[in-house]
């Protein structure tokens, strides 16, 4: 009976189908399923630090959590850290945008047309490939210690990785879809909308977010080495103190603020876009 | 009316479509097989419109449609999205067109959760809903079970009959070719020509 009963139980599975509801998967029972996981690796990634600050038993190199999360607090109920915030995230927001739009814009140009990508291709190579700290330097030395030559200097770091990250969606762009829609007179508006962007979304997603955690690490470098405000100038000073609880606690209110822009806007997008797939 | 005149097509130095010459009217299905790789995909791509690179004419109509050997359908749209907007039609034209091939229920599905038949089938509403006056079917049951194919096979052949577009189909299957050609010729040769099928009816001005 009880094999009998388990070839049947075997066949009723096999059979079975996944089937998705109308419309597709509820968004929100994913996006609160991936807030709490991400909550979850947060205070697993808390404990960890706080395990390690333990061991090491040394709170001028490790301090614990404890000491640097009211530091943070500190810092930023009395400190700079508001202002701080405030000058770093307007550096990031605006070097993202500008580094997306170029980025794209090449990307889109070399992927579309093979021959500038033959022109142009090596210079995109060589330019991922120069270290951000050299172009820092250059931007400082050629323009100034200035805001223009801050955000020229993080957007040109950061617009190759995004250009190439887009040529390369637009290589296996669907060649029958572009057919289809060129057959049944789709203007490049709607060709665009409908059928070229869904198709580099994941791309687009993907480079946003590498980008935005990209941008965020060479606008410290960039703040450090040549700006009188930001969370950059402000490590800094704590550097120049030694002040690793102050290096800390700056460091981790902007990282939690990166980590809130995934969790409150990356994740809900690329649920968002990738909602045909089904779970 | 479809007029086909065309003298010579290359991929770089390469000849691969030799003179071609047919007409077909309104209603009529020219049947076109061939070995995989003669030119058949390339043939259906100019009288499209897609690839204007060629010597000679072709005078077909601008009302065209066609149905490619993949469904072709946006994944990232409704059903009746991959309808209403390639085609620009209304969304209660979509609806009737969708009831019209079996799939009034799933008009608010993603493409993603049909079967590879239904998925033809959208394609199939999706190139009669604006009542083409040409049409160009490239292996359009390609991959499918015997049964469906017999499905798809009388329901395209009905709308054939309703609609009355010229139709080009290319395909290996004589099932296919059979049931719905209503003239057949064979491409072969390198570059590949046109040759009526011994038996069958010959195009005007082959």
């Amino acid at each position: 009976m009880g094999l009998s009963g388990l070839g049947q139980g075997r066949r009723r599975i096999t059979r079975s189908r996944v089937t998705l509801p109308p419309g597709g998967p509820p968004a929100r029972g994913l996006l609160s399923a991936g807030l709490w996981r991400g909550v979850g690796s947060v205070l697993a990634l808390g404990s960890v630090w706080a395990a390690l600050s333990l061991i090491l038993a040394d709170p001028l190199r490790a301090p614990a959590p404890w000491v640097v999360l009211p530091e943070m607090w500190h810092l930023l109920v009395q400190g700079d850290l508001r202002a701080d915030l405030a000058v770093t995230l307007r550096r990031v927001g605006l070097t993202f945008a500008i580094s997306m739009a170029g980025g794209l814009a090449i990307g889109l140009a070399l992927g579309r047309w093979s021959r500038a990508d033959l022109w142009f291709g090596p210079w995109l190579t060589m330019a991922l490939n120069i270290p951000a700290l050299v172009t820092i330097v250059l931007c400082y030395l050629w323009i100034g210690l200035n805001e223009w030559a801050a955000v020229m200097a993080v957007a040109l770091n950061k617009i190759p990785l995004v250009a190439v990250m887009l040529r390369e969606g637009v290589r296996v762009l669907d060649p029958d879809l572009m057919a289809m829609a060129r057959l049944h007179g789709m203007s490049r508006t709607e060709r665009l909308r409908h059928i070229i962007l869904p198709q580099l979304a994941p791309h687009l997603l993907a480079a946003a977010r590498a980008g935005i955690a990209l941008i965020w690490k060479i606008v410290l470098v960039v703040e450090f080495l040549g700006r009188p405000n930001g969370i950059g100038f402000r490590i800094h000073l704590d550097f120049q103190m030694f002040d690793i609880a102050g290096v800390l606690a700056n460091a981790l209110a902007f990282a939690l603020i990166m980590l809130a822009v995934e969790l409150g806007i990356f994740a809900p997008l690329s649920a968002r876009v990738s909602r045909w797939r089904g779970p | 009316m479809i007029s086909v005149d065309i003298t010579s097509k290359s991929f770089g130095p390469q000849p691969v479509l030799g003179p071609i010459r047919f007409r077909i009217g309104a209603g009529d299905v020219l049947g076109i097989s061939g070995s995989s790789g003669v030119g058949k995909s390339t043939l259906l791509r100019l009288l499209a419109g897609l690839d204007q690179r060629f010597e000679g004419r072709i005078d077909a109509p601008q009302s065209r449609a066609m149905v490619f050997q993949s469904p072709t359908l946006m994944p990232w749209r409704k059903v009746i999205d991959n309808i209403t907007i390639p085609t620009h039609c209304r969304r209660d034209e979509a609806l009737a067109m969708l009831e019209r091939v079996g799939l009034g229920d799933k008009a608010e599905s993603w493409p993603g959760q049909l079967s590879l038949g239904q998925a033809r089938r959208v394609a199939i509403a999706r190139a009669f809903v604006g009542r083409p006056a040409m049409l160009l079917l490239d292996e359009p049951f390609a991959s499918l079970d015997t049964a469906r194919v017999g499905d798809l096979l009388e329901l395209t052949k009905a709308l054939i009959t309703e609609f009355r577009p010229a139709v080009v189909l290319a395909s290996h299957s004589e099932t296919e070719l059979e049931a719905l050609a209503t003239e057949r010729m064979v491409m072969q040769g390198t570059p590949a020509q046109l040759y009526p099928l011994a038996g069958t009816r010959v195009c005007a001005g082959s």
